[in-house]
């Protein structure tokens, strides 16, 4: 059921197209279509969807494409392009009042993430802006919404001001800013109840809150799995509201997250922080440009490069990257690099930024489960060294010898040296559309292998 | 021929639902008002805009079921079909199509067939319900509401406070057993979850619990080390008690887009999920994802969330719930 991103989608016209060696704009028309199927697989909202795709045909079917000789990536450059600036540049501040306390407001549908977010909100402020925030319970409604508050304050160390649940959200936000000025926090940061954007009473609370406060920042809060309903809800607590930014949450998780571009698109509203776990220090800068590869399937690879930055030996990298390019990464590199991997951290969170790699079923497995990357260490080191340069000498008895080497079963080296067959070959894709989108104009491909 | 059998089912399914003028009816109705307006009002305007049934009328009707989260796979094979059945059919008039459309869109729900919506109870001794699903989705209040509506029904009910590691999550398990009537078993915040599990089964053997609805923590579908937990976590139930749990209810936002597919099937892998509660179906969201869901990975949905107060949720019914999205039609077989 993984979703194939646009790349893969692409390879088939792409395929048909090479032979012909000259593109028809009945062939842009079917690449077109695959565009808005992978656009529609990652939720992005079908009229969005629909604006996009007629914006990327128009560029897509002048001479650009009709004359470029690798058509594929043309398209996917533009598509790219245009979902990058459809997303906005990266505006990660947080508005500061010239009068403190700067108010803000967190709103969003149930269970989006408002709390969570406004604790880790605080972190970032007094962390990055040596800020001194209080936080606001003003969700009466929630079960336990007080309390859950105040536990992330406690475990921030951060003032939480409450009135228990029996006075009005309006009169808790008054008085919570009346407190601030009188302790000196500079950011008041308010927590509301979870609310449908077509719950009449409750949107009113929030316009009576605005009203009242005055909030220098209102921000929605989304949850980054919401499907086609995300523009509906995005207007209507823009429209009631008028928000200033957004925040989407769980991004963590393995969605494509198209709704992001929905609500951009139809708020004209900054996304401005993504949520990226549960802790408190899980949260992050937009970043459109990822945002865009990750909606079209491409893996969220400037991440997972900086991840590997942080963790491998520079040196090292650079020579598997050579390696690579050239193609000659052999078992005894797949090796190292598994331990580098390792220590990389969680493995499954890397793999899920990891372009193409959910296309390859076992190695899916393989890079999931650490005890099988163990079985996989011991059946590549109790091959030979010419085993490792050159697998295809593998018959029979040498991959029975391996076998009873590491204690591990014959089907289990075959398996391992098909995932390694697979992923020299998506290796050798990635490299040869990098290598080939270089040629062209030196544009960038949205992906760059590690 | 087939149109009228088709004008029959309407018409049994419409004496069907107005016999049955309980409120809960009505909830489901209200509930499901936003879904059935916007829905079935775009199909009724697709056929009176259309004079004849061709390809650009199928695109249409295929950007309508995208627009109302059924998963791309089952809009294209609900396509397909439509296609297939038009030209087996010799049908010319749109109007007519949107009969087929409701009688496909009924036969994939009744694709599931054979799995019930009611809840496997035991009728002797404790059953065990464990909740699982991603962050946010409904879990613990869909607890709270179904111990309520066992409360009512006379049962001793228990819950598990397995939720140990969100901030607050017991405290919020607590209110609901409070107002509902319900003991909490838990542990401190930090604690093992498979640990409690263990405590809990325990106190509703030595209770005589008919109940224990099990709460676990929000994870998402590819946190391995938060799914391995799970597994253990319905391991040490399992081990208690032979045959428990009787049900894994995996809790669905009904706004949630295609992702939805990918967490059932992580979910059903990893605990063997029985069943669905679709949560959050009285805001603007189409819900139908469960369409999606029934199709392809045959998990039942067992009840519906309308709100967050104890007494919004809701049998599921396929019936009622396909007369939700196509009520104006139903009206119009009078
Ligand atoms: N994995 C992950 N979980 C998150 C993220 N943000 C929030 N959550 C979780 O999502 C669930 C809901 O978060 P809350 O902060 O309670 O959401 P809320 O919007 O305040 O909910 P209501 O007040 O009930 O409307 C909790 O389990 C959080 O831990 C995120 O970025 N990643
Ligand atoms: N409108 C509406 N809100 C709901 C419904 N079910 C739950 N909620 C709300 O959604 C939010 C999250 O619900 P919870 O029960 O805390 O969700 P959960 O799955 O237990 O969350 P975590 O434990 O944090 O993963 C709360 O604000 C609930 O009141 C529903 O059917 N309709
Ligand atoms: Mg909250
Ligand atoms: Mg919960």
């Amino acid at each position: 059921m993984a979703f194939e991103g646009l790349a893969d989608r692409l390879q088939n016209t792409i395929q048909k197209i090479r032979g012909k060696g000259k593109v028809s704009e009945a062939d842009v028309k079917e690449m077109m279509r695959e565009v808005r199927l992978a656009l529609l697989e990652a939720d992005v909202n079908f009229k969005v969807v629909k604006d996009f795709v007629k914006k990327v045909s128009e560029r897509a079917v002048g001479q650009e494409v009709l004359q470029s000789l690798t058509p594929g990536q043309q398209i996917i450059k533009i598509v790219n392009e245009e979902l990058t600036a459809l997303m906005g540049g990266e505006q990660s501040i947080i508005a500061a009042s010239n009068r403190p306390p700067t108010v803000i407001m967190m709103v969003g549908l149930q269970g989006a993430g408002k709390t969570t977010t406004t604790g880790k909100l605080s972190l970032l402020l007094r962390k990055k802006y040596n800020r001194s925030p209080l936080l606001v319970a003003a969700d009466i409604y929630r079960p336990a919404a007080i309390k859950q508050l105040q536990t992330l304050g406690k475990q921030l160390d951060m003032p939480v001001f409450s009135l228990g649940d029996q006075v009005s959200p309006v009169e808790i936000a008054k008085q919570a800013i009346a407190k601030a000025k009188e302790e000196h926090h500079d950011y008041v940061l308010i927590d509301t109840a979870g609310r449908l954007h077509v719950d009449e009473t409750l949107m009113d609370e929030l316009k009576d809150i605005k009203e009242l406060t005055k909030p220098d920042e209102i921000f929605l809060v989304v949850d980054a799995m919401t499907g086609q309903d995300a523009v509906n809800v995005a207007q209507s607590f823009n429209e009631q509201l008028g928000l200033t930014g957004v925040v989407l949450t769980k991004l963590d998780g393995d969605t494509r997250g198209g709704a992001a571009l929905s609500i951009r698109a139809v708020t004209q509203t900054p996304i401005k922080f993504v949520g990226l776990g549960e802790k408190m220090d899980a949260l992050e800068p937009f970043h459109p440009e990822r945002m865009a590869s990750r909606i079209l399937g491409m893996g969220d690879v400037l991440t997972l490069i900086e991840k590997a930055q942080a963790n491998v030996d520079e040196q090292k990298a650079k020579e598997l990257e050579q390696k690579m390019r050239t193609a000659t990464f052999t078992l005894d590199d797949f090796l190292e690099q598994l331990g580098q991997v390792r220590n990389l951290g969680p493995l499954d969170e890397l793999l899920k930024m990891m372009p193409g790699a959910n296309k390859i079923k076992g190695l899916n497995n393989l890079q999931i489960d650490e005890k099988q990357i163990g079985h996989v260490e011991a059946i590549i080191r109790s091959m030979t060294m010419a085993e490792k340069n050159n697998p295809e000498i593998l018959n029979a008895k040498r991959k029975n010898r391996i076998a009873k080497g590491s204690g591990r079963s014959v089907t289990e080296v075959n398996r391992l040296l098909k995932q390694f067959e697979d992923m020299k070959k998506m290796m050798k894709q990635m490299t040869g559309m990098q290598q080939k989108g270089k040629k062209k104009g030196g544009f960038k491909f949205p992906f760059k292998p590690f | 021929m087939l149109g009228s059998e088709n004008m029959s089912f309407f018409k049994k399914l419409k004496e069907k639902i107005s016999k049955s003028t309980d409120t809960v009816t009505e909830k489901f109705k209200d509930g499901l008002s936003k879904t059935r307006d916007s829905f079935s009002g775009k199909v009724n305007d697709l056929v009176a805009r259309y004079r004849k049934v061709d390809e650009d009328f199928f695109e249409e009707l295929e950007e309508i079921l995208i627009q109302a989260d059924v998963g791309f796979d089952t809009v294209m094979k609900l396509i397909d079909e439509l296609k297939m059945e038009v030209k087996r059919r010799n049908i010319q008039d749109p109007q007519e199509v949107q009969s087929v459309i409701s009688e496909k869109l009924v036969e994939i729900y009744d694709a599931g067939e054979g799995q019930s919506a009611k809840l496997n109870i035991q009728e002797e001794g404790l059953t065990v319900i464990l909740f699982v699903g991603v962050n946010g989705v409904g879990k613990t209040t869909t607890i709270g509401k179904l111990g309520h509506k066992f409360k009512s029904e006379g049962k001793k009910v228990l819950m598990a406070a397995g939720d140990t590691f969100r901030a607050g999550a017991i405290e919020q398990l607590e209110v609901w057993g409070e107002r509902v009537g319900v003991d909490v078993i838990k542990q401190a915040e930090g604690s093992d979850p498979a640990a409690v599990m263990f405590d809990a089964i325990q106190a509703a053997k030595s209770r005589k619990a008919d109940i224990l609805l099990c709460d676990t923590a929000g994870r998402l579908q590819n946190k391995v080390n938060l799914m391995k937990e799970l597994e253990k976590v319905k391991r040490v139930i399992e081990r208690e008690i032979p045959g428990a749990p009787h049900e894994v209810i995996l809790v669905l936002d009904a706004t949630t887009g295609q992702n939805a597919l990918i967490q059932a099937k992580t979910f059903k892998e990893a605990t063997n999920v029985s069943g669905i509660v679709l949560s959050k179906l009285d805001g603007t969201a189409k819900g139908g994802i469960v369409l999606a869901i029934r199709n392809e990975l045959k998990i039942p949905v067992k009840f519906v969330g309308l709100g967050e107060k104890m007494d919004d949720l809701q049998e599921f019914d396929a019936e009622k719930y396909v007369y939700g999205l196509f009520a104006d039609q139903v009206d119009k077989t009078d």
